[in-house]
């Protein structure tokens, strides 16, 4: 402490320490506002077309209304949200087929209750022809980024939709 | 320069030793003070921005305070003897050893 560059070092580095202990004690501190859960509702507003492409796979075009509320995934130390829906399936082959149709990226909690009007902004092509018929659910899955710590993600699951029996 | 002159010289651009203990001291204080101030704002209003801002202004401060060789850091300097003191208390000579180290094989 006897010269300006051991008190300069001395600052830099215990205020470096000081800042990493912030920014831990800031990632494991949660919100402050009691707000409702995250809510999701999707409805399937009109099936555009349905087809059969030449390779032999089928495709289908939809429009959707997606509503939510992520506000409680917002805290002090949360940078964004991003969110997606995903059409999820099971046929023969694969167990669990997941095509991502819409997603968005929240910046701020004024814009985490939505309610949007969209056709799938992915195609929601199968590998294959199976889904005439097919009973499928929406999942909104979403992934928190915090401004420090740890990512973590969930998802709520939405059950009884299913394909056109003809192909429109 | 003579070894007194030096030491004068050094004497003008080190903190005493009471100065030294002192700038940690506040140092350390300052930092931690402002550390919880900025994490109690920030959390209560919410805003991570505003705990960085208020953290960064108090590490600006303590820089300001603490590192700079400060007149308040330097009330107690050392008492250096008069040199005229090394002539009346002459430094002990080393006592000759007769017996040279013989080496042992």
């Amino acid at each position: 402490m006897h010269s300006y560059g051991y008190r300069a070092n001395g600052v830099l580095s215990l205020s470096l320490t000081i800042l990493a202990l912030l920014c831990t004690v800031a990632s494991l501190s949660g919100g402050i506002l009691n707000l409702p859960p995250p809510s999701a509702q999707v409805e399937v507003v009109n099936i555009n077309w349905f087809q059969k492409h030449r390779s032999g796979n089928d495709e289908v075009s939809l429009t959707l209304n997606i509503s939510a509320n992520l506000e409680s995934l917002f805290t002090w130390n949360t940078k964004q949200i991003f969110v997606f829906l995903a059409a999820e399936y099971e046929t023969p082959k694969n167990s669990l087929n997941q095509v991502s149709i819409w997603d968005g990226i929240i910046p701020s909690i004024e814009q985490a209750k939505f309610r949007i009007n969209t056709i799938n902004k992915y195609r929601l092509a199968d590998q294959g022809n199976n889904l005439r018929g097919r009973e499928f659910n929406l999942t909104l899955h979403w992934h928190v980024m915090p401004r420090t710590g740890k990512m973590f993600a969930d998802k709520i699951v939405m059950t009884g939709y299913r394909m056109p029996h003809e192909y429109v | 320069m003579s070894e007194e002159n030096f030491l004068r010289e050094k004497e003008n651009t080190i903190m005493d030793w009471q100065g030294q203990k002192l700038a940690e001291q506040l140092m350390q204080t300052l930092l931690l003070a402002f550390a919880v101030v900025a994490f109690v704002a920030g959390y209560s209003l919410g805003s991570f921005q505003m705990m960085l801002l208020i953290y960064a202004g108090g590490v600006a401060l303590t820089t300001l305070i603490t590192v700079p060789n400060w007149p308040f850091f330097n009330r107690h300097p050392l008492k250096w003897l008069d040199s005229s003191e090394v002539d009346r208390h002459p430094k002990p000579q080393p006592v000759k050893s007769k017996k040279k180290p013989t080496k042992q094989k």
